[in-house]
């Protein structure tokens, strides 16, 4: 299959940071994106973590992409994933033992993350490496992205803090606690939801004005 | 404490305390994508219920018997090949790949069972059983399930009862979830929503507030161990 009967790696590279944002704009990948996003720190490692295995799945998945049977596709997806998420997880395990113990299941629980499967399926099956591999970095950086907006308000609101560094002091901030409790991980990621749809809205008009 | 009483806390822990979605984040995409509608969502619970179930018990199996460091099923096949070793055998690397191997065979087992000798259920559920190997409840539940078998002793270890409940359980903590949030979409429907804020925004602060909501049953495991005389 030529490069050519989709968009250019270019595009694809663009196209996951903004405009097909994996967070605001597809809604995929949410559970991550809603427990882990605590902390900066934590997020980090989890957008780190699955921007490898996101790499290392659409590489594959692109290089074996002839030898695919529509039937049996989605389990060569997820077995493939799977593989790459059993080497990270050890990895972690291995070399930052405290974030691993931290993370806990959510960092095996990437194997069924629907990002990795939908750009398995939409990018990488049909399109050449270079392509697979553009969209997977560009896709990474939105969720990276998308996590870190979650996470900053979380951490500075919930702990007065920025990666650990502090932002607020506690003489007069009194900590929201709720911000780190489930509740306002669903609460902050509606809200930025909505202003990410408002101001899409708005750039839309001008762009049409 | 007594056996039931362990497999009551269990299952009150998981359904309602650390609810799947609300503390645990797990199965958000269909949580957020099928609860529109009452009886849709209503299918989509009982079917992860279902699927949970069967794969909780083939991923207990699977565990004890073949993953787990020292299995017996394993052992014995390594010490048959290689009677001069004394190694403990440990497949456990090989775990996450088997488990969502058993996932996507438990969810086709289940279609194709569920087409054969019920057709009306298999119309009612038929488009999300295919959808749901994806989903991160199942998964949660067979790595939960991992931890307590695999290097767990004492209280901490889960004999196929324990875990069975702790799966069907978590099934039911998501069918709570997802139903009531149909429900509460249905109603929205008649309302002004701003606009950015529709679809999935909306749900999101409805799903925090249920969330604050589910926060108060925090201490309810508390009373019943000392109910059961833990």
């Amino acid at each position: 299959m030529a490069t050519g009967d989709g968009p250019t790696p270019l595009e694809r590279f663009i196209n996951g940071i903004l405009p097909e944002n994996p967070t605001y704009r597809q809604i995929l990948g949410i559970c991550p994106t809603l427990a882990v996003s605590n902390s900066m720190e934590s997020a980090m490692t989890m957008a780190a973590a699955v921007a490898f295995v996101l790499l290392g799945s659409n590489v594959v998945v692109s290089l074996i992409r002839g030898l695919l049977r529509p039937h049996l596709r989605i389990l060569v997806f997820t077995l493939t994933i799977a593989a790459f998420v059993t080497i990270a997880d050890r990895f972690l395990a291995a070399y930052m033992y405290e974030m691993s113990k931290k993370l806990g299941p959510y960092v095996p629980l990437i194997i069924v993350n629907c990002i990795i499967i939908a750009r398995c399926e939409v990018c990488a099956a049909k399109q050449s490496v270079l392509a697979a591999s553009a969209d997977a970095i560009g896709q990474s950086l939105g969720f990276a992205l998308g996590l870190a907006s979650i996470a900053t308000i979380r951490e500075v609101l919930g702990f007065g803090t920025w990666f650990g560094l502090p932002v607020f002091s506690h003489s007069w901030w009194p900590a929201w606690v709720v911000m780190i409790l489930p509740p306002g991980a669903f609460i902050t990621l509606g809200l930025l939801m909505g202003a990410a749809n408002w101001i899409g809205a708005a750039w839309a008009k001008r762009a049409s004005a | 404490m007594s056996h039931l009483g362990a497999l009551v806390l269990i299952a009150v822990n998981t359904a309602l305390i650390n609810n799947m979605v609300f503390h645990f984040f797990v199965g958000n995409c269909p949580f957020i994508g099928v609860s529109r509608r009452v009886d849709t969502a209503f299918g989509m619970g009982a079917a992860v219920t279902f699927v949970t179930a069967v794969a909780a018990m083939l991923s207990w199996m699977c565990t004890y018997f073949i993953l787990a460091p020292g299995a017996p099923l394993t052992n014995w096949v390594w010490h048959k090949i290689n009677p001069a070793s004394a190694a403990v055998v440990d497949l456990s690397i090989l775990n996450y790949v088997v488990y969502i191997f058993l996932i996507a065979a438990a969810v086709q087992l289940v279609e194709m069972y569920v087409r054969k000798f019920f057709p009306a259920l298999y119309k009612a559920f038929g488009v999300y059983l295919p959808l749901i190997t994806t989903n991160c409840v199942i998964l949660f539940v067979c790595l939960e399930i991992m931890k307590h078998v695999s290097g767990a002793s004492g209280p901490m270890y889960w004999g196929l009862d324990k875990a069975l409940v702790y799966a069907i359980f978590a099934g039911m903590g998501f069918l709570i979830a997802i139903i009531v949030m149909a429900g509460i979409r249905q109603e929205l429907d008649h309302c002004d929503v701003p606009k950015p804020l529709r679809g999935a925004g909306i749900t999101m602060i409805i799903a925090g507030i249920l969330a604050l909501a589910f926060m108060g049953f925090m201490g309810v495991d508390k009373s019943l161990e000392s109910l059961f005389g833990g």
